[in-house]
């Protein structure tokens, strides 16, 4: 078993080359350092910036926020327990992209909290991951759950495992996880793509409770028609933060509240300016690259 | 036998093996999912050998002396140091560049991809009915994903009309798609009986 860890592992480091490349040379473009066309773009950044900071800032002073509820969150729990209970494993897949998509961090966060519970209620915990920078990032979020709930004996790092790089090779080797090791409660937290209701519907089939989340819009029907719960768009971003409430990942949510509302208090004024035809193209201007 | 026909042959066995499991799980479904799986790993391999790392690291490194590219060259050697669990920590380096990177990358491509064309896009005159009904469906929906406050009384309401816009979008988003994993069905159907059974002509 080490063995063919072993030579996953490698596999899976290679192909980790790939992507790290890929990171550094979206960095290293020449482009020029400062661009006057992108005004606007700098100026709602600071503002983003400053708000989400005093938010931390209130947050970790001890500020109490609230939060309002999100259905499907609620039952991550009652479905690990559901686990326990028939004593089969949990399955989570922090979708299929790669770590350079902000939706796979958000699945990760969710999946130390998932780990978390699985620890305390010593729950086997399945991750199958597509690619090997999630899969090294998916060990150390599971790793660090355990050491967290007390439980750093029971880590295994066979827990999380690389399956397949192929989008439809990773769904197959998938059924096959799902119908061999029968697991009680799926949840799909990250970006999926043409393989969600090929994922959701053989899950479902399989009986298991399942609980997804992702912010790719055109994929989200398939989860709603399959799935028990689901975590739409923006929700799953927010549900790290609800999870762990973290005054850091608190702040970070109130400050994109308030950046909505400006948002809204935007949009409000353009459309007025717009229907009036009252210096709409002055206020369009300030939208858009010069 | 040709080895256009071999290859036909194989390809249509792997795929009537894939369709078994609509049955039930079985050792032809088994053997296709697990040569499928082994293939992809072992293809990418091979594809990220010759196309990254021979090409993106070490013919730029030494030939064209791009010596920056030490850089993402040591941060992925750092992964080697998860086999040895004393050092093992050192991979964390790369991964905190790789999440740290997507996070201020994504920041700034949500804000000029996303947010001010969306908003900029919104700015209708509400006298047209098309223009009401998305301007009462983009802020409706931003109500939705409204987290600080509990959605009671009037934000709730706003909220409900938000969820009923999304449910439509999602409603033609499914119809959409299905159609489309349906003509991906009639080609897999026709490479069947077209490329392999020659049936149809």
């Amino acid at each position: 078993m080490r063995k063919k860890s072993f030579f996953l592992f490698l596999i899976a480091v290679i192909i980790s080359f790939h992507n790290l490349g890929l990171s550094f040379a979206s960095t290293s473009e020449s482009t020029p350092l400062f661009r006057a066309d992108r005004i606007n773009i700098l100026v709602l950044f600071i503002i983003f910036c400053a708000v989400v900071l005093l938010y931390i800032r209130s947050a970790r002073k001890g500020k109490e926020f609230f939060i309002r509820k999100i259905n499907g969150l609620e039952a991550i729990e009652e479905g690990v327990g559901r686990a326990t209970e028939m004593g089969r494993p949990v399955l989570f897949i922090p979708g299929i992209d790669e770590l350079d998509e902000i939706q796979t961090i958000a699945g990760l966060s969710i999946l130390s909290r998932v780990a978390k519970i699985t620890a305390q209620y010593n729950t086997p915990l399945l991750v199958p991951v597509r690619y090997p920078l999630v899969l090294a990032a998916a060990q150390e979020s599971v790793k660090g759950a355990y050491l967290d709930a007390g439980k750093g004996d029971d880590y295994d790092p066979e827990m999380a495992q690389y399956v397949a790089g192929e989008q439809f090779a990773f769904v197959a080797a998938v059924h096959g996880i799902m119908h061999r090791d029968k697991p009680a409660t799926n949840v799909y937290m990250g970006a999926f793509y043409a393989e969600s209701l090929l994922l959701a519907e053989e899950g479902q089939a399989s009986g298991a409770i399942q609980i997804a989340g992702t912010a790719n819009p055109e994929q989200l029907p398939f989860f709603i028609a399959a799935c028990d719960y689901t975590l739409m768009g923006e929700e799953l971003f927010a549900a790290s933060s609800y999870l762990s409430k973290e005054p850091l990942m608190l702040g970070s949510l109130k400050g994109q509240d308030w950046i909505k509302i400006l948002l809204v208090i935007c949009i409000l004024l353009g459309v007025i300016l717009e229907t009036l035809n009252i210096g709409s193209g002055f206020f369009y201007k300030l939208f858009i690259e010069h | 036998m040709s080895w256009e026909f071999f290859g036909t042959t194989l390809a249509a066995f792997f795929t009537l093996s894939l369709y078994s499991f609509l049955y039930k799980d079985n050792p032809f479904y088994k053997l296709a999912e697990h040569i499928f799986a082994g293939i992809s790993a072992g293809y990418y391999v091979g594809l990220i050998w010759h196309s990254v790392i021979k090409q993106q690291l070490w013919t730029p490194l030494f030939n064209e002396r791009q010596y920056l590219l030490i850089i993402p060259g040591i941060l992925g050697l750092l992964m080697f140091t998860r086999f040895f669990s004393k050092v093992s920590w050192l991979s964390r380096f790369s991964l905190a560049f790789v999440v740290g990177n997507t996070a201020g990358i994504s920041l700034i491509r949500q804000l000029h991809g996303m947010i001010l064309p969306q908003t900029r896009s919104t700015f209708l005159n509400v006298a047209s009915f098309s223009g009401l009904v998305m301007v009462l469906g983009v802020l409706s929906t931003l109500i939705y994903f409204y987290f600080s406050k509990e959605h009671k009384g009037a934000l709730g309401a706003v909220a409900k009309l938000g969820i009923w816009f999304i449910m439509i979008s999602f409603g033609a988003s499914f119809g959409y798609t299905v159609m489309a994993r349906v003509s991906l069905l009639i080609g897999r159907a026709q490479f069947l009986l077209t490329n392999w059974l020659h049936i149809i002509k």
